[in-house]
């Protein structure tokens, strides 16, 4: 046993990764969810918002992060929609606007067919430049977005009329999936700004516990991972959806059922840690008698 | 034949078998994609020179006007994208519908990610040519992709736009208002030319200039940012109280008022003050063991492992939090195989349960 | 003149920013600065896509070992590229119909969207994925519980694995929710360490850091450190 684990070829564990991860989706495991107090922080200063109010919603992320960030990006959509905020869509990342482009696809034309573009929200689109965007941003928006994304100059646009600059939205919801993220929202916009702009995010797994000496002071409520994008989604589903009786769409519970899968990989990460050890200690103790 | 390309010949040939056993399963065909058609029509109402004014005759707009005395006319058709479910229950409805369609470049989209997919996940067992195909057209998309994006998103309305909005309005941004300039966008202009001058062999020394001024400004950005966002504020953020205190409650959890004053009764809070303490220790420990201007003996050594202690569990918690992340996106990718493309799965609902007969039958192809 | 102007405008273009911070009276100058650098970044992605069209052209013509790849990197790049800036199969904005290239470059159903959805999209999500397994392996061969510090990595990883699903719900669910141990759940135990053990770490980086950016920044503006612009006379 102790050879064939001391030998054992990588592509095994490849494969057994694998199939920890394709049986549960092929079984669509599920699993109950308990949100935790920062998913929670993240719902309620959402939630706390009056009808109407300006919500920028920054999706600073690629399909290479769809997987972790897709899931929350669809849930504050729904929550934003949900609560009648005005939503106003922008992002850091060159592949950004496609995210926001599927996003309102699955979200707002589909379930809320009365909300108008231009009036309930609208696609600022993307502006090269990273954290330079934000700086310009946080004190003039129109001298950067003189048009949303599809070409209409910024002053037709109804919804733009009292908006100047970021310190007008009631809250900047981010995306984050690394550099330019939330990090640099946090540094330009709610350090420089603490009294007008507030910020709540959804971040990678990896980027995540970088951000949590922000908490609560410049960066109240977290998101972290697709643990964070499940919690959320069961806060948002049970207080708009389950609690009138009605079943939430499979559509806004992907990261519950992401969760299915993360739960036997990490348990087989868990027993790759402990088998790798055993054979370490094993092959250390025969060489001692040896 | 070499081992290698038993085994390849090996997976090709169980893939291909699966592929024709899943083909005669129930649900019959996969891997297709669909869109819904929209004949879009649109009318001159209002003539004159310089006044254009195009609508859409079946919007409600078009019910103004008497569009028999409006000749000019701009179609085109919009595909947007549709599930098989949407396209089953059209043909249902009415077999002769034409609302939604089968999509053959998309189809192909469809088998060519997947190819793509397969060809990346290739390189776990080996590099090979399939693994390098798809890493040059990747390399090649996403350069293409961000200058594409760079330019209508950000030279049109923000360089060109900016310099004179005649520039573009006239063609790709109609909205833009007439004559509107600033000729100091010219500055980032004239620096964009020279900084593309880096790519001729002997001009690249003019690219200094506005290399200088990116390097400047970022560094202008970044020392403000950093400065204020990480360093003033996070010494602020760990200055907490160590004896933290609560509102004292009641049996039926109100708060206990002091008869005197009116105010909260103030009880002590141990596990807020436990986890201030350790913090703010950590905090100081880490930086003690960051500090090289004396060497980490006796007191300040043993601080120091205590700052390492707490770096190992910084480690472990982003190594646990990596590792959460890093399944997440495999499977998303997962999913994509067995819904989209298998159709083993259906968990959002995008098929009927059983589409054997009428997809088999809608598409010319394959009937 | 080669290096005194580069050195200028390095200078003024940071400091024009940190003036900005600090006197509302010049925030256009600051928010001007960064615009200009904000179009610079785009015109920088030309400069890339410039720069690969040369590596690639030359590997081709040179017949270097492997120059079939980069005639692939050529079509894939020619190909997204032209399909992107003609606007290929993109219909007009519905506001303006007469004029045909109004519409947006990354429509759903142009080419340009087809380069994304089916090229760019499951290319750059799948080698994402791949690091699922690479983390996998690292597991296995890597993490040894050598020493203390070791211990305290391993334990905490093994505690936020288990804490992040609902199997640590599971493990630790006889622990009544409103007693003193309470803590010691393992759902509860993550928040904990995250927030206490990992805050205090991250911080105490996060402020190293933020010196070194701080001084870095602080050296290039002063042409201290003019490494940037190379050592040559050219």
């Amino acid at each position: 046993m102790y050879e064939f684990l001391k030998n054992l070829d990588r592509r095994w564990i490849f494969l057994m990764m694998l199939l920890a991860v394709a049986i549960p989706i092929l079984l669509e495991l599920k699993f109950p969810e308990k949100p935790t107090g920062l998913a929670q922080a993240v719902f309620d200063e959402i939630d706390k918002l009056p009808e109407g109010a300006p919500v920028l919603l920054a999706f600073d992320f690629d399909p290479a992060s769809e997987g972790e960030l897709g899931p929350m990006a669809t849930a504050f959509t729904f929550h934003c929609a949900t609560k009648k905020l005005k939503m106003y869509y922008m992002t850091l990342w060159p592949v950004g606007p496609r995210m926001i482009e599927d996003c309102i696809a699955k979200v707002i034309k589909p379930d809320f067919p009365d909300m108008k573009y231009g009036e309930d929200w609208v696609n600022l689109g993307y502006k090269s430049g990273y954290e330079g965007v934000i700086k310009v941003i946080v004190t003039d928006l129109k001298q950067l977005y003189t048009t949303d994304h599809f070409g209409a100059a910024i002053d037709s646009i109804p919804m733009m009329q009292n908006i100047q600059s970021v310190q007008d939205f009631d809250l900047v919801i981010n995306c984050s999936a690394g550099y330019a993220g939330t990090k640099e929202w946090v540094q330009y916009a709610s350090t420089p700004f603490p009294e007008q702009i507030r910020i709540v995010a959804g971040c990678t797994g990896v980027q995540s516990p970088l951000l949590y000496p922000y908490i609560p002071n410049q960066l109240p409520g977290l998101l972290g991972a697709i643990k964070g994008a499940a919690e959320y989604e069961k806060l948002v589903m049970d207080k708009y959806v389950r609690a009138f009786d009605r079943e939430p769409d499979p559509k806004y519970l992907e990261g519950i059922r992401r969760m299915g899968p993360q739960l036997v990989a990490h348990l087989l990460m868990i027993f790759f840690i402990i088998v790798g050890n055993w054979v370490y200690f094993t092959g250390k103790k025969r060489e001692a008698q040896s | 034949m070499n081992k290698d390309t038993k085994i390849w010949t090996i997976v090709f040939m169980v893939g291909l078998v699966l592929l024709v056993i899943r083909s005669f399963m129930v649900g019959g065909l996969f891997g297709t994609a669909y869109v819904s058609v929209e004949q879009m029509e649109y009318a001159e109402v209002s003539g004159g020179v310089g006044e254009e004014n195009w609508v859409n005759i079946n919007s409600e707009e078009a019910l103004d006007f008497d569009l028999t005395q409006a000749p000019d006319r701009i179609t085109w058709t919009k595909f947007e994208q549709a599930s098989p479910k949407q396209f089953d229950e059209a043909v249902l409805a009415d077999p002769n519908q034409d609302s939604y369609r089968f999509s053959l470049p998309r189809t192909v989209g469809l088998w060519l990610a997947v190819f793509f997919t397969m060809a990346i996940f290739s390189f776990l067992y080996k590099d090979n040519p399939f693994y390098k195909i798809a890493e040059s057209v990747v390399v090649g998309v996403s350069a293409a992709y961000w200058m594409v994006v760079g330019f209508w998103n950000v030279m049109i309305p923000n360089l060109f736009g900016m310099i004179n909005s005649n520039l573009v309005n006239g063609w790709a941004m109609p909205g833009l208002a007439d004559d509107e300039s600033h000729y100091i966008y010219l500055i980032p202009l004239i620096l964009g030319i020279m900084l593309l001058m880096r790519l001729s062999p002997k001009g690249a020394w003019i690219s200094r200039w506005p290399l200088a001024f990116i390097i400047g400004t970022t560094a202008g950005i970044r020392l403000l940012g950093f400065f204020h966002g990480d360093f003033l504020a996070q010494i602020r953020n760990s200055i907490a109280p160590i004896y933290s205190t609560t509102p004292q409650l009641a049996a039926d959890g109100t708060a206990i008022l002091d008869a005197a004053t009116g105010l909260p009764v103030m009880g002590f809070d141990f596990w807020d003050s436990m986890r201030n303490i350790l913090m703010i220790v950590g905090v100081l420990s880490c930086l003690v063991y960051f500090f090289f201007s004396f060497e980490h003996k006796g007191a300040v050594g043993k601080v120091a492992k205590l700052g390492i202690w707490y770096m190992m569990i910084t480690f472990g918690a982003a190594f646990g939090f990596t590792v959460m992340g890093r399944i997440a996106l495999l499977s998303i990718r997962l999913e994509f195989l067995f819904d989209d493309w298998l159709w083993l799965i259906d968990p959002t609902g995008k098929r009927l349960a059983d589409t054997v007969g009428i997809i088999m039958s809608s598409v010319p192809m394959l009937s | 003149m080669k290096r005194t102007v580069p050195l200028i405008i390095t200078a003024l273009g940071g400091f024009v920013l940190i003036v900005a911070y600090f006197l509302p009276s010049t925030l256009t100058w600051g928010e001007n600065a960064a615009v200009w650098f904000d179009v610079l970044a785009a015109i920088a992605f030309i400069l890339g896509g410039g720069n690969l069209l040369k590596i690639h052209l030359k590997k081709t013509s040179d017949k270097v070992s492997g120059w079939g790849y980069s005639v692939i990197v050529l079509v894939a790049f020619i190909v997204t590229l032209t399909a992107g800036l003609l606007k290929i199969g993109v219909n007009p904005n519905e506001q303006f119909p007469n004029y045909p290239f109004s519409g947006v470059y990354d429509q759903v159903g142009s080419v340009f969207w087809w380069c994304y959805e089916y090229g760019f999209k499951p290319l750059t999500a799948s080698m994402f994925a791949m690091l699922a397994f690479y983390v996998a392996s690292a597991a296995f061969r890597a993490f040894r519980a050598k020493n203390f510090e070791a211990m305290l990595l391993l334990g905490t990883a093994f505690i936020i694995l288990l804490g992040r699903t609902f199997t640590g719900v599971l493990m630790t669910d006889f622990i009544p929710d409103d007693s003193f141990f309470a803590g010691l759940k393992f759902e509860n135990l993550t928040v904990y360490i995250m927030q206490v053990f990992n805050t205090a770490g991250n911080r105490a980086i996060m402020i190293g850091i933020a010196l070194g950016v701080a001084s870095t920044s602080l050296k290039v503006l002063l042409g201290v450190d003019r490494s940037y612009l190379g050592s040559g006379e050219d």
